[in-house]
C-alpha cells in the first residue's frame, strides 16, 4: 500500500468516525444544529420539487378534476331535486295523516279528500278550485273542511272540479254557535279575507279566546264544526248587537289538500221562509 | 285560421291567473293577467279580431270564476273597446296607450265589480276595496303590463304577417 492510498483510507476512517458519533449523538447540540440544518435544506428542496411537480401535472388534472366537479354538480342538483320531491311527499303525508285522523275522529261523516288546484281570478272573491266533482259525487251545497275546522261549501260541480267559496269570502254568511257564551251568531267574510261575527246579542258576555262552531242552523252546513276563535269584541251601547273579529282556525292562504262532507245534503229552507204579503 | 291561437292562449292564460298570479298578493289585490292580455291585443294596429279574443276570455273566465256574467261581459268589452279608441288616437305611443287602458280599464271592471256585487247584497267597504283590493291590484297590473304588451305585439306579428308584395 502507498502512501497515498494509505492517507486516503485514513481520512474516509476518520470522517467515518465523527459521522458515526455524530449520528450516534456524541457530539450533542452541535449534531442537533447539523441536523437541524439537514432538515431544513431536504425540506425546502421537498417543497421545492412538490410544487414543481404540481405544476407540471396540473393541466391533466384540471381536465380530470373538471369532469369530476361536473358530475358531482350533477349528482348534487339531482339529489336536491329528490330532497325536494320527498319534502313535498312529506308535507303532503303530513296533511293526508292528520286528515285521516280527523275522518277518524269524526267517524258519523264520509269524506272525499281532494287537492286545491286554483283560486278565483277576481280579488273581490274569495273561492278555491278543487280537483273533484260530479264524477266523485261531489254535489253543490256540501261543507268543505280540513283537519283544522271549516273551509267552506261547494258552490259549483263540473264533472271533475269544483268551485268552493271560501268562509272569507264577502258573499258567505254562516250560523255560528259561540261555545262559552252559549249563544249563536253570524259569522260573515270580508273583501280582505277577514272574518268577522255580528248579530250577537247585548246580554251575553263573549270573551277572546272563545270558540267558534257551526250551529247547524238554516240547515247549510253541519253542527259543531270548528270555525275559529274569538280575537276582540267590540261593544256599543247604543247598538243592537255586539260584534266580534275571528281568527280562523283554517289558514286560507295555505290551503293544499281539503275533505268534503259528501254524506250531508244542504236543506233549502227557502220554502218555510215567511213571504210577505201586501196589506189589504 | 291563426286566430284560434285564441283559445289555447286564452285558457293557459286562466290557468296560469288561477293556479299562480291570484297567489301573488299584494295586499288583498293582485294582477288580472286575461284582461292585461286582451287589452294588449285589442292595442294592436293589425289585430282585427278583438272582440272575438274578449268573447273567448269572457267565456273561460266565466266558467271558472264565481264573478258574475254581466261584469266580465261588460267591463272586458268595454276595455276593448276603450282600448281600440286608444290605438287609433294615440297610436304614436302604444305604450303610453297600454298604460292609460289598463289604469282606466283596471279601475273601471273594479268599480263595475264592486257596484254589482253592491247590488247583490255583497257588503263591501269602499275604503277597505279602494285601499286594499283596487290600488294594489292597479299596480300589479301597470307592473307586469309591458311584457304582456311586447308579447302580443310579437304575437300580433305572427297572427297577421305584413303582405309581401314584389
Amino acid at each position: 500500500m502507498n502512501s497515498r492510498s494509505l492517507q486516503t483510507t485514513i481520512i474516509f476512517l476518520v470522517v467515518g468516525g465523527i459521522l458515526a458519533l455524530a449520528l450516534g449523538g456524541v457530539f450533542g447540540s452541535a449534531s442537533r444544529q447539523f441536523s437541524l440544518v439537514l432538515i431544513e435544506v431536504q425540506t425546502w428542496f421537498s417543497t421545492r420539487f412538490l410544487g414543481f411537480q404540481d405544476f407540471v401535472t396540473a393541466p391533466r388534472d384540471i381536465v380530470s378534476l373538471r369532469q369530476r366537479n361536473a358530475e358531482l354538480e350533477a349528482q348534487v342538483s339531482q339529489l336536491q331535486a329528490q330532497v325536494i320531491e320527498l319534502q313535498q311527499r312529506v308535507n303532503e303525508t303530513d296533511i293526508l295523516a292528520a286528515l285521516v285522523d280527523f275522518s277518524r275522529s269524526n267517524p258519523e261523516s264520509t269524506y272525499k279528500a281532494a287537492s286545491v288546484i286554483g283560486r278565483d281570478p277576481s280579488p273581490f272573491l274569495h273561492y278555491i278550485i278543487i280537483n273533484r266533482g260530479s264524477n266523485d259525487d261531489i254535489r253543490r251545497g256540501m261543507p268543505v273542511v280540513t283537519n283544522q275546522g271549516l273551509v267552506g261549501r261547494v258552490d259549483a260541480v263540473i264533472a271533475d272540479a269544483a268551485r268552493v267559496q271560501l268562509i272569507t269570502d264577502p258573499a258567505s254568511s254562516i250560523n255560528i254557535y259561540l261555545q262559552n257564551a252559549d249563544t249563536s251568531a253570524v259569522l260573515a267574510g270580508s273583501v280582505t279575507g277577514d272574518v268577522s261575527l255580528d248579530m250577537i246579542s247585548q246580554n251575553v258576555t263573549v270573551a277572546s279566546g272563545d270558540l267558534i262552531l257551526t250551529s247547524g242552523l238554516g240547515g247549510g252546513f253541519p253542527a259543531d264544526l270548528i270555525i275559529g276563535q274569538v280575537v276582540t269584541v267590540r261593544t256599543l251601547e247604543f247598538e243592537l248587537f255586539q260584534q266580534a273579529t275571528v281568527q280562523p282556525a283554517v289558514d286560507f292562504s295555505r290551503l293544499e289538500i281539503v275533505l268534503v262532507i259528501t254524506n250531508f245534503r244542504p236543506v233549502d229552507i227557502g220554502p218555510l221562509e215567511p213571504v210577505s204579503t201586501p196589506s189589504p | 285560421m291563426r286566430n284560434l291561437i285564441a283559445f289555447p292562449l286564452i285558457l293557459v292564460v286562466v290557468i296560469l291567473q288561477t293556479s299562480i298570479i291570484s297567489q301573488v298578493r299584494l295586499l288583498s289585490g293582485y294582477a288580472d293577467l286575461p284582461f292585461l292580455v286582451i287589452a294588449a291585443w285589442a292595442l294592436q294596429e293589425r289585430v282585427e279580431s278583438s272582440l272575438h279574443w274578449g268573447a273567448v276570455t269572457c267565456l273561460i273566465v266565466g266558467f271558472v270564476s264565481g264573478m258574475p256574467w254581466p261584469i266580465l261581459v261588460l267591463g272586458y268589452f268595454s276595455v276593448i273597446f276603450l282600448a281600440r279608441t286608444f290605438q287609433k288616437r294615440v297610436w304614436q305611443a302604444p305604450l303610453l296607450a297600454m298604460f292609460s287602458v289598463v289604469f282606466v280599464g283596471t279601475l273601471f271592471i273594479h268599480l263595475l265589480s264592486f257596484v254589482v256585487l253592491r247590488l247583490l247584497g255583497t257588503t263591501f267597504s269602499i275604503s277597505d276595496v279602494l285601499g286594499l283590493v283596487t290600488l294594489p291590484s292597479l299596480l300589479l297590473n301597470m307592473l307586469i303590463c309591458i311584457p304582456i304588451y311586447t308579447l302580443m305585439r310579437d304575437l300580433s306579428f305572427w297572427v297577421y304577417p305584413l303582405e309581401e308584395f314584389e
